[in-house]
């Protein structure tokens, strides 16, 4: 199963090692409302950590921001590349103005894709361990044999990553090796995305010259940059609202086990201001950012916006709308994006968790009243988040919408172990078919 | 030439027209909200922007490109010979003219501490033509030749304020004659010659030595004519013999055999010997100290001949 993929994964966890290595490497936040790029440079492996119980397979390092540019985005819809060349001149923008404030070459790049539709699968494999103790062979084998869903063609494995290990009779154990026991089984989460929209990206990121050391999904990242340690362990779900799509991670025990991304976000609020008040998008966006809101209150009503235009009619020109009407047209379409959220937590039992925490974040989340109305729909324990805050990061890109940016960083340094972290399994191999030959001849003669 | 000098018209003040004034009347609410162009590098743009933040890349344009830039000039430079004439020439004029100033120049010579006949030897000898730059005086090799001349003890080379060469030259002082071969050398305290004799009554002042290796032992020589001081008017002069001792001679042909070892001891109980019993002054021939233990005179032939009449004489009488 998966071979090209594990192959493909692997070649880029070395691509990882080898911007490590070289102690600078960037993030690219492909949006469809800004494209963010971050440069970061890593002191030197293994810092701390290194003791400290589950060590990560793919090595952890402390860095620091040392560049940081955004721009705005281009050719990008629904999260995923539309116009390829307009991207990639938006991706070239945010390079090179990262760079030049690094003033360092960077050549190579970890991206995050937040469209592509992505589909998460919970699969389980069970395994018997040879020998007595769990070794790094028994989880590489129990990771292999997992029975992968057909999740269809042209898609892609994002992540699968082992949520879960149970030995024997004991569950919920993070890392079994060096345990004793006889039967491993494990829960793996796994992601696919539309593979076309992946290519386009990879597409895209390779004409301009840099190499993808790495891939993540954009729920997954906002959901390690903005929920806080005890929200990862007692489960949470964190919602990214974002330009083109609203992002959905759901995170317990310190794992993500189910991410989902719906199809809309801030521009189709912005879309409905400039189609109900008949105004440029442009204008839209800034009254929606400077004016907006989700609850209107008496004092809303005598609040008059200057929409203005540039017709040359006097009467077009010196329209005025109400903060009241504005609020009026933003809180059905925010509304609908909650409620399709609800809709998709609802299909991942998300109640089923012990706590339920919910998380804002994202460039939408900052519309004013956002969370009353968020914990009317999603449930009580609603907040806002924003990303966590990273050594060396600017002012202008420590808000929420650059939580997915900031966690990508978190995910650059820190990896997820994920399936292709683990040693291919030996069964592949021929000479271990032949032991085994062996072995039944020994047993039964 | 009527149009060429006339003052330019001042251009006429403009006057908004009605659309103008209308659509002038009201600002622009948002003025940044016109839509921007979004500034996107080019392709070859982003590609040199990397290709300049590559460090090697950047080091090799920062230095290499100018260096390699003024070596090809230079090279382009120096590869016509007429150019490399051109500078050899104006090297060597600057050095010239800066050589050639008159604070450098030396106009005169001067020897001090030398007697005449060393002075005009010195200076037939050095043929130097002035005026001369002192860039062209070979200080060292004026000394080493100075030095060469077998008078000369040192030599101090140098040129004084003024343009002066002054070489001040230490002579050797003769202090003694040494006859060698039917010449006569003058001998300074180290047992250098430096000059030859005519005569012996040139240098009277000095004592006389002789014999081979007298000179190595000069300063030997010299104590022992301190010693001979009581008998200063009577020594003729001291032999080296066998390249061994010394024999001090003096007048009436007397002769003193000093010993090869502690001579001077020797010579000063001769002295003793002598002021107490006016001994040089009888008719001794020799007085032979070589064996310390025995002292040995020998008399004259009359001397002796005197003596054994006398005591032959006393014999008779006393018996």
């Amino acid at each position: 199963m998966m071979h090209d993929l594990y192959d493909s994964q692997r070649a880029m966890r070395h691509m990882r090692k080898a911007a490590m290595q070289r102690g600078v490497v960037a993030i690219l936040d492909v949006g469809t409302s800004k494209i963010a790029c971050l440069v970061l440079r890593f002191d030197g492996p293994e810092k701390f950590r290194a003791s400290d119980g589950v060590g990560s397979m793919a090595g952890q390092s402390s860095f620091r921001v040392i560049g940081a540019a955004t721009t705005r985005s281009r050719g990008v819809k629904f999260g995923e590349v539309d116009a390829m060349q307009e991207t990639e001149r938006a991706i070239r923008t945010a390079v090179q103005a990262a760079q030049k404030m690094a003033n360092v070459r960077v050549d190579h790049v970890i991206a995050c894709v937040s469209g592509a539709r992505p589909r998460s699968y919970g699969v389980d494999g069970e395994v018997n361990v040879e020998g007595n103790v769990v070794g790094d062979a028994d989880i590489g084998r129990v990771l292999a044999a997992c029975d992968v869903p057909d999740y269809g063609a042209g898609r892609e494995v994002l992540h699968a990553q082992p949520v879960n290990f149970t030995l024997d009779h004991r569950s919920g154990m993070a890392d079994p090796r060096g345990q004793i026991g006889n039967k491993l089984s494990t829960d793996l989460h796994l992601l696919t995305v539309d593979a076309p929209a992946i290519e386009n990206l990879l597409y895209c990121i390779k004409r301009c010259d840099l190499d993808l050391a790495g891939l993540a999904s954009s729920a997954y990242v906002s959901g390690i940059s903005s929920l806080v340690e005890d929200e990862q362990e007692l489960g949470a779900a964190c919602i990214d609202l974002g330009g083109g799509s609203t992002g959905i991670s759901v995170f317990i025990r310190k794992h993500m086990i189910y991410a989902d991304s719906v199809r809309m976000g801030g521009d189709h609020v912005t879309s409905d201001i400039a189609m109900g008040l008949q105004i440029p998008h442009a204008t839209a966006e800034r009254i929606k950012t400077f004016y907006g809101g989700v609850i209107a209150t008496g004092m809303d009503d005598r609040e008059m916006i200057e929409i203005g235009g540039d017709s040359g009619d006097w009467e077009r020109d010196r329209r005025t709308v109400s903060r009241a009407e504005l609020i009026g047209i933003m809180r059905p379409r925010v509304e609908e994006v909650l409620e399709e959220v609800r809709k998709r937590l609802d299909a991942a039992g998300f109640e089923h968790l012990p706590s339920q925490q919910i998380v804002l974040t994202g460039g939408g989340s900052q519309i004013p009243g956002l969370d009353g109305l968020a914990s009317k729909i999603l449930g009580q324990q609603v907040r806002l988040g924003r990303p966590l805050r990273v050594q060396g990061l600017p002012q202008a890109a420590t808000g929420p919408a650059f939580s997915a940016a900031v966690g990508l960083t978190l995910f650059a340094a820190h990896p997820q172990d994920e399936w292709w972290d683990f040693e291919v399994p030996t069964e592949r191999y021929p000479a271990r078919s032949l032991r085994r030959a062996v072995k039944w001849f020994k047993d039964n003669w | 030439m009527f149009a060429l000098i006339r003052r330019k018209a001042p251009a006429p003040r403009h006057e908004p027209s009605l659309d103008e004034l209308m659509t002038q009347r009201r600002l622009d609410p948002n003025p940044e909200l016109k839509i921007r162009r979004d500034p996107a590098p080019t392709r070859w743009n982003y590609r040199y922007q990397r290709l300049m933040l590559t460090p090697l890349f950047r080091a090799g344009v920062r230095i290499g490109l100018p260096v390699l830039l003024i070596g090809l000039i230079t090279l382009g430079w120096f590869s016509n010979a007429g150019n490399r004439a051109m500078l050899t020439t104006r090297i060597s004029d600057w050095t010239e003219a800066f050589q050639n100033r008159p604070a450098f120049m030396v106009a005169s010579m001067q020897v001090t501490g030398a007697d005449s006949d060393l002075t005009a030897a010195i200076l037939s000898d050095l043929k130097l033509t002035f005026p001369l730059s002192s860039f062209d005086l070979d200080l060292a090799g004026i000394r080493t030749s100075v030095i060469a001349y077998a008078a000369v003890k040192d030599a101090t080379v140098g040129v004084q304020p003024g343009g002066t060469l002054v070489i001040a030259v230490t002579q050797r002082e003769p202090v003694a004659v040494w006859r060698y071969n039917d010449d006569l050398w003058l001998i300074d305290d180290e047992g250098v010659t430096t000059g030859l004799l005519t005569a012996r009554g040139d240098r009277g002042d000095l004592p006389l030595i002789a014999g081979d290796g007298a000179k190595e032992y000069i300063a030997e020589a010299l104590a022992l004519f301190q010693a001979a001081g009581p008998v200063e008017d009577r020594v003729r002069g001291l032999v080296r013999m066998s390249e061994r001792r010394w024999d001090l001679i003096l007048d009436r042909d007397q002769r003193i055999l000093l010993p090869h070892d502690n001579p001077i001891a020797a010579l000063q109980r001769v002295m003793a010997l002598n002021e107490a019993q006016d001994m040089l002054d009888r008719d001794v021939i020799t007085v032979d100290m070589r064996n310390a233990a025995r002292p040995t005179i020998r008399l004259s032939q009359p001397a002796v001949a005197i003596l054994r009449n006398t005591s032959a004489t006393q014999v008779e009488a006393g018996q």
